[in-house]
């Protein structure tokens, strides 16, 4: 910060500037204290405050994130509940094939085979970059589509197998047989009473999840080139910007908390025999 | 579980082999065999100054380094730092988990740390702590431990709590056995089983965070051969030399695949009673 050819006094202005001349615990309690009044500090590098920059930074990843738990929630479950209901068929096998696969091909492997399938072989969506929702809904989503699949891959493994899991022992229940017995059909028996007893596990790992969807962004972000807060991350360690890195975990750490707080909350709905 | 074994075998054997599998030194390079595609003979330059002809396999990256041996030596790299790390998590989280099972008012502080650390998440951490003491060999295997740890000290506490009330353990306390040996020799051997298998997923979430993060250049320094190194130096160019992200690829995603496979088949081998749906 100092630059190359700095001297011992003006480091030490800049040390006592930023408080590092005091002792860690005080510095801590410091920090503390500001967090408490909604203040993160400044970025070294970017010069703003820490709370601007990830309001600017917030919007991409946002909507990465949505579209990414969308599209999965709308392919696993379906898939996870036929999968249970027709146990050791062929889309069950494929599903638990397709789910080990799923956790083990690293995100960044898939982005980069999406990119050269689907944009430079095939030429469907952009390579890379980020429109924002204002300047038109298509352009948008088009630039959003790819990175979204390709995140939501580890993420549809993971709920397809705690679905099918969750379904398959409910279907073992004798409410299943006396709705089958009183004539319901098969849909009304999969939908209403199967999985709608499998919520609350279903509802659990997508709240787990969030945190490999953190992770997930993080790397994602990286090879779409996406100016998100994942993306901020990796340049913000790159740049030593410590008060940014500080304010970035704490926000992750808050929304994966505060999201598995509502998700907890929402069993109540899920399960009404659930009371808090 | 013999597929996923064998994989693993194969991977291993070439990572040893790997200096008699017609590579050359990884750190070579030269200018004349920049961006060759894969299957090119090309030549490279040895630090004594000799040209020696080389068929580029694998083709080569933009400094005219072999790919090929690039990613074979990668895969010491990557098997080390994944087992390395897999151990540090389990000897932190089994002594913790021990004590925390074991010594019953240690339970609450410790584990209430170990929820803050769960709190956040897994690869976060991991940067975080590379920010702070930049990387190095050491420093990544102990970032990527770290996250893990938690978990491990949840099942291991967890094992206590029921292994505890065993008539075994009642009697050992009965003969005045000292606490330390109750929690190392009677409780311990009976946890390996579960360990074993959450070892083996560690170890292949290991070897997948240190090619995230040395992909995203927080991690080993880009002179080491990792697959996450090669595939970062590879994607600058990759519309125009795709091979240089996609072999480095192949072999991460095939082994996180093969350990996967191993700890599923572990787990139906060792703990019957949760093989039969998830």
């Amino acid at each position: 910060m100092a630059g190359d050819a700095a001297t011992a006094e003006q480091i030490e202005r800049i040390r006592a500037g930023l408080g590092l001349d005091k002792p860690l615990v005080v510095q801590f309690g410091i920090w503390l204290g500001k967090v408490a009044t909604g203040d993160l500090g400044e970025s070294f590098y970017y010069r703003i405050k820490v709370t601007a920059l990830i309001g600017q930074r917030l919007e991409p990843t946002l909507a990465l994130a949505s579209l990414t738990i969308l599209l999965a929630v709308v392919v696993s479950v379906p898939l996870g509940v036929i999968a249970a209901w027709r146990f050791g068929g062929w889309l069950d096998r494929f599903l638990m094939g397709f789910s080990v696969l799923g956790f083990s091909v690293p995100v960044f492997v898939l982005a980069y085979l999406l990119i050269w399938l689907v944009s430079l072989k095939l030429e469907w969506l952009p390579v890379q970059g980020y429109m924002r929702l204002s300047e038109g809904f298509v352009p948008f989503l088009r630039h959003l589509i790819l990175p979204a699949l390709t995140l939501s891959v580890i993420y549809i493994a993971l709920i397809a197998r705690v679905t099918r899991a969750s379904v398959l022992e409910a279907l073992g229940e004798d409410y299943i047989r006396t709705a089958r017995a009183k004539g319901l059909s098969e849909s009304r028996v999969l939908v209403r009473h199967a999985l709608a007893n499998a919520a609350v596990p279903i509802a659990t790992v997508i709240g787990i999840g969030v945190a490999i969807l953190i992770g997930g962004v993080v790397v994602t972000e990286s090879v779409y080139a996406i100016p998100g807060l994942g993306r901020l991350t990796v340049d913000a360690v790159l740049a030593r910007d410590f008060p940014t890195v500080q304010g970035l975990i704490l926000f992750f750490s808050v929304l994966y908390v505060g999201i598995n707080l509502l998700i907890d909350l929402s069993y109540i709905v899920l399960d009404p025999r659930i009371r808090y | 579980m013999r597929i996923g074994g064998a994989t693993l075998a194969v991977l291993i054997a070439l990572a040893v082999a790997a200096p008699w599998l017609g590579t050359v030194d990884p750190s070579l390079f030269d200018a004349a065999s920049r961006d060759l595609t894969p299957g090119k003979a090309g030549e490279i330059t040895t630090l004594e100054g000799e040209t020696l002809r080389h068929t580029f396999v694998m083709g080569s990256d933009s400094f005219g380094r072999d790919i090929y041996s690039r990613v074979l030596y990668g895969t010491r790299v990557s098997l080390a730092v994944g087992l390395a790390s897999a151990l540090v998590a389990l000897a932190f989280g089994v002594v913790l988990g021990l004590v925390a099972g074991y010594v019953r008012w240690l339970d609450g502080p410790l584990m209430r740390v170990m929820d803050g650390i769960m709190a956040i998440p897994a690869i976060l951490i991991a940067i975080a702590v590379v920010a702070l003491w930049r990387g190095s060999l050491s420093t990544v295997i102990v970032a990527i431990a770290i996250p893990e740890i938690p978990r491990v000290t949840r099942l291991v506490r967890s094992l206590v709590l029921s292994i505890r009330e065993e008539p075994y353990v009642e009697a050992a306390v009965a003969l005045g056995t000292p606490t330390w040996k109750i929690m190392f020799g009677h409780i311990l051997p009976n946890t390996v089983a579960p360990l074993l298998v959450q070892g083996t997923y560690i170890c292949a979430f290991s070897i997948l965070v240190e090619a995230i993060l040395s992909f995203l250049g927080v991690g080993l320094p880009p002179d080491i051969p990792t697959w996450g190194n090669i595939m970062a130096e590879g994607r600058v160019q990759f519309v125009a030399y795709p091979h240089n992200v996609f072999f480095p690829g192949i072999f991460l995603a095939l082994t996180v695949l093969a350990v996967n496979i191993l700890g599923d088949g572990l787990r139906d081998t060792l703990d019957p009673k949760m093989a039969k749906r998830v």
